[in-house]
């Protein structure tokens, strides 16, 4: 039923000629271009394809049906918490009031968003267990940044510009020695221990007085939870440095243990993961932060506050780093994070992360028969399997097993990383997925191995494509369409 | 519990099967003294019921579109959204699936990132885009980073006072952690004074930042400027509004090397600020040191023409700590709606949208000039907003006013612009009509004074 | 070059010496057991002409799809020549990396030591059992 006509490029489905949107008539008297603008003025027609409003709506319709996604399959793509999205969230979120407010309209034009906001801050400050919120941030790579500057921020205050080393385990996200190194801070890799957690030896020997930040991700990339957390937090903080989480697991902890408790100074959340905004094929996503109130001074502006029951944006802040983006922030990612938390309520989003662990922990149980776990006893929300034997003994490696999965109507789960694990599979099933579904994952695992490396080797063969020649893609990139000379 | 699938009984097998007794014992990897001893300070569960009660009162405390005439600008406009934008971008398939990482079951993803990058690139004449950045003021950031990449040894980073005031700001607050410097140029009367570029211009100058329009809506040839960059062998960075460009030259006849702008224009609500789309394409030879994410064509093992994220290299994911930036997420799903956005208008779309703003703008400000209170306060041309100057200084009052009758008259100045506190600025899409505009001018022409006011 | 009798990094580049005009010039490469790790090279990034660099300086990257090795200098000199026509034929250097697969030449002083590097039989040794 593949349509190919329709899926061609657009620039190949265009016709002079063709109109999709027409405007109203000019009400008001017409202007000339040229005359107005002069030398700034356009000089050619631009060059854009000319459709009919059926050719689009039936090319992106077709396209669209070339994706997996977490409303058509299950998607245990590790660390991406691809987790079923409330189609409420979509309708309030879209809601007259909502979705059309335009960011400088003035506070007193958008006190019910403000209210929103603020009730958001609180209850991202509640879970977190750090008291004061940014919610400006775009992504979690950009909370992160936020959160980065503001350390410096705090240091230069201090007195303490000398600190700019960042320490960073070595089953970090990238983004995590990327962000430190937009900031200006030198990045030290901290060793795992072969259970994942971190080398106490190793980061005793490389903390010192220039130690700016230790940036943790707990639970870990591995799924498991840092049982020395508490240590680690008081051997950084002993030597004057800060702990960051990195958020992006806190879909295990919600309501079960707190970063602030457990010893992290400021974090961010990544709210299109753990809150369920859609992930619309790459983002939008958002990144607010939450810090320590000693940390509250140098959170970027603007913020919400609560003055005299009448709701503001803050802009006054002589310590805070300044704006890290245009406007307030992804609001439309926020209002889907506050719905998704109401909807769940207190003991909903702990049940949330009780539901993700145990299926997890499920699909670990059954899973570690075909495939070994870097910690078989025990995991949070997700696990990290390796192909590494299979590869050894038979030559299947993980990117076999991630393709071969998408002919049993699977998404592949994340392979090859965290970078620790030789052919790292890493498996996050989420709480919204049955045990049907589980079982159904497991036994196609199974089947999986048990067929020859050769077959493992040909596929998908059911996918609209079949492993793509990426070497060609990178050493001869072709990045926009050109018309045939 | 809102969205769970396990029964009771499922949750006895799968704890059976774990070897465990309950869910608790799954976290006894948690130190028992780091468990959070109270319940979460968030309210009970609420029904779908519930939450759009809740959701709509909150709504209607809020004055959106609906409710009030919008005027306002300054980085976010009002441009009308065809119902096909919608329809197609919330199809499930596109809204909830991820960055396509396995490229056979993400064509759909790819494809429509190969195509958005190459309508970016018709649209601004450049060679390459990326896939998406978060907004303007972040690409604009990113394009100075890139910029001085490939600038070794220079140090200065040059942007006009004209440049909109948040993305100064964000260029700010990340460089003041870099060895570059930031240097504002005032524009006295709006748009850039040669001379004062031309003192500024040397070896030491890494790029340039040039808006058109600028943040006033002022629309200047900006062929000399960027000439002489190119003497001193700067990298010319143009922040640029995408809809302009139907009557405005391409970026790339005035010599720009890196083009960004904010993409909200293209189809994207407003939603009081974000998500937006952050554009950015630029010149080949910039090509390895692009952030973000980039879709590219090749074939797949049978010859079917296919795509792929390519020049992965450059990323976080691979380079860590010498990646290009950190950024992964992006924005996707504005993206897919601005390629939407742009495969509806087409060339002559486009062009009609751009010729209303400026017809309709022209037409506000030719009238309130006509008026004793106002005055267009900058000499040159404008299109889409205009910087309206308010001879009796109460822009505060006149705007509260206009509020009061239900417009939202437009952006006051005096929040960035000491110099500019008796200015607002009017901004007028193609959506409104010659009523509404008459509306407009009729009801600030008409408002009272400060002195009526307190004689009252 | 014949690699019995070259001089390596354990980071994997060979450095050979030859006398050209009268100047005593280091020719730099990478193995092949380098290449073979790294698998299909999709792009390389070189120094200009005329950069000075030391022992252990990072001079150029070699990428494949999914990786970034960096390239390290052997010794300390001048570059004097690099392979440009490598960056597009890069099949070129998988095929002959020890001939006309080499990287960049360099100017060194008369007494250049070689005595940091491993030799031959090391540089395998520490191959074989990677």
């Amino acid at each position: 039923m593949r349509n190919r006509q329709a899926t061609r490029l657009i620039f190949e489905l265009a016709k002079p000629g063709r109109r999709a949107n027409l405007l109203p008539k000019c009400d008001v008297p017409a202007t000339e271009a040229s005359e107005i603008y002069g030398a700034a003025a356009r000089k050619n027609r631009l060059n854009l394809p000319e459709l009919a409003e059926g050719d689009v709506v039936r090319h992106f319709t077709n396209l669209s049906t070339l994706n997996m996604s977490v409303d058509t399959h299950f998607y245990p793509l590790g660390s991406c918490t691809m987790k079923y999205n409330p189609k409420r969230n979509e309708r309030l979120a879209s809601l007259p009031g909502i979705v059309d407010l335009h960011p400088h309209l003035p506070s007193d034009s958008v006190q019910g968003m403000l209210e929103l906001l603020w009730r958001l801050q609180c209850y991202l400050a509640d879970i977190a267990g750090l008291p004061a919120v940014s919610l400006q941030p775009a992504a979690g790579a950009h909370g992160e940044l936020t959160a980065l500057m503001v350390a410096r921020a705090y240091f230069r205050d201090l007195g303490q510009m000398e600190r700019t080393q960042v320490l960073v385990p070595d089953s970090a996200h990238g983004t995590n020695p990327a962000s430190a190194a937009m900031v200006g801070y030198q990045t030290t890799t901290i060793r795992s221990c072969a259970d994942g957690s971190v080398d106490l030896d190793d980061l005793r020997s490389k903390i010192n007085s220039r130690t700016a930040v230790f940036m943790i991700t707990n639970p870990s990339t591995l799924g498991l939870f840092e049982a020395k957390i508490r240590e680690i937090a008081e051997l950084v903080h002993a030597a004057g440095g800060l702990i960051y989480l990195d958020g992006a697991n806190m879909n295990a902890i919600l309501g079960i243990t707190r970063p602030g408790d457990f010893g992290a100074d400021m974090m961010h959340f990544n709210p299109h993961k753990t809150f369920s905004g859609p992930h619309g094929g790459g983002g939008p996503g958002a990144g607010p932060i939450c810090v320590r109130e000693f940390l509250e001074p140098y959170l970027p502006i603007p913020r919400v506050v609560k003055r005299d029951g009448r709701f503001d944006l803050q802009f006054d802040a002589p310590k805070s780093i300044g704006r890290v983006r245009s406007f307030f922030g992804n609001v439309g990612v926020l209002v889907r994070a506050y719905c998704y938390i109401l909807a769940n309520g207190r003991e909903g989003l702990k049940a949330v992360s009780q539901h993700a662990v145990l299926n997890a922990n499920y699909l670990l149980a059954r899973l570690q028969r075909s495939l070994p776990v870097v910690n078989e006893r025990r995991c949070m929300h997700e696990f990290v399997a390796s192909a590494s034997k299979l590869k050894k003994e038979r030559g299947i490696t993980a990117l076999d097993i991630a393709k071969r999965l998408l002919d049993y109507g699977f998404h592949a789960p994340t392979v090859y990383f965290p970078l620790t694990v030789p052919e790292a599979i890493m498996i996050e099933p989420t709480e919204t997925e049955s045990k049907e579904t589980l079982d159904a994952f497991v036994e196609a695992v199974e089947q999986i191995i048990g067929e020859s490396a050769q077959q493992l080797h040909d596929s998908p063969n059911s996918t609209p494509i079949s492993r793509p020649d990426e070497v060609t893609a990178a050493r001869k990139p072709i990045m926009i369409w050109k018309p045939a000379s | 519990m809102a969205y769970l699938f396990n029964t009771s009984q499922d949750i006895q097998q799968m704890l059976a099967a774990i070897g465990v007794t309950s869910i608790d014992e799954l976290f006894d990897t948690i130190p028992k003294e780091l468990w959070l001893a109270r319940d979460l300070a968030i309210p009970a569960a609420m029904s779908e019921l519930e939450l759009t009660g809740h959701m709509s009162e909150l709504a209607s405390r809020n004055k959106g579109l609906e409710r009030d005439l919008c005027f306002l600008g300054a980085g976010a406009y009002d441009h009308f959204i065809p119902a096909v934008v919608d329809h197609l971008s919330s199809r499930g398939e596109f809204y909830t699936s991820y960055t396509p990482y396995q490229p056979e079951v993400s064509q759909g993803n790819l494809q429509v990132m190969f195509e958005y990058e190459t309508l970016i690139c018709q649209l601004t004449g450049m060679d390459v885009s990326n896939a998406s950045l978060y907004d303007g003021a972040s690409a604009t950031l990113e394009a100075v980073l890139l910029a001085m990449s490939s600038q070794r040894g220079r140090t200065k980073v040059l942007v006009p006072n004209s440049l909109h005031p948040e993305y100064r700001q964000v260029l700010k607050s990340y460089l003041q952690w870099t060895n570059f410097e930031l240097l504002e140029i005032p524009c006295p009367d709006g748009t850039l004074d040669l001379e004062a570029w031309r003192m500024q211009l040397d070896s030491s100058v890494g790029c340039v930042v040039l808006s058109q329009p600028n943040f006033f809506g002022l629309v200047d040839d900006l062929s000399p400027i960027s000439a002489l960059a190119k003497q001193s062998d700067c990298v010319v960075i143009g922040v640029v509004d995408m809809i302009s460009l139907g009557v405005l030259a391409s970026p790339a006849d005035w010599n720009v090397d890196i083009v960004v702008g904010e993409g909200q224009p293209l189809g994207n609500p407003l939603q009081y600020g974000g998500p937006y789309l952050g554009i950015l394409a630029c010149r080949e030879q910039f090509v390895r040191r692009v952030p973000g994410r980039i879709a590219g064509q090749t074939v797949d093992r049978n010859g079917d023409r296919c795509w792929v994220l390519t020049l992965q290299t450059r990323e976080q994911h691979i380079r860590r700590e010498k990646a290009t930036s950190n950024i992964c997420t992006n924005q996707g799903l504005f993206a897919l709606r601005a390629a939407i956005y742009l495969a509806l208008q087409g060339p002559d779309g486009l062009r009609e949208t751009a010729e209303h703003c400026t017809a309709k703008v022209h037409y506000v400000a030719n009238q309130l000039a006509n008026s004793e209170r106002f005055k267009v306060r900058f000499q040159s041309p404008f299109w889409r907003e205009v910087v309206i100057q308010d001879l009796a200084d109460d822009v505060a009052g006149l705007l509260a006013y206009a509020r009061s009758q239900g417009v939202q008259a437009g952006v006051p100045l005096s929040n960035w612009y000491d110099e500019l506190s008796d200015c607002f600025m009017i901004a007028v899409t193609e959506k409104r009509t010659r009523q509404e505009l008459e509306r407009l001018v009729k009801l600030l022409t008409l408002a009272p004074r400060r002195s009526e006011l307190s004689h009252a | 070059m014949n690699p019995e009798t070259l001089r390596y990094n354990s980071s994997h580049e060979w450095v050979g010496i030859v006398e050209e005009n009268g100047e005593q010039i280091a020719i730099v490469g990478i193995t092949d057991f380098a290449l073979e790790q790294l698998t299909d090279l999709v792009y390389m990034a070189l120094p200009q002409v005329g950069t000075q660099l030391s022992a252990g300086d990072e001079f150029g990257e070699v990428e494949s799809v999914k990786a970034v090795s960096p390239l390290y200098c052997p010794v300390d000199g001048q570059v004097v020549e690099v392979h440009q026509e490598l960056v597009d034929n890069l099949e070129q250097l998988a095929q002959d990396p020890f001939g006309s697969g080499w990287i960049i030449k360099l100017r060194v002083g008369g007494n250049v030591s070689l005595d940091n590097l491993l030799d031959y039989d090391a540089y395998r040794k520490q191959c074989a059992e990677a």
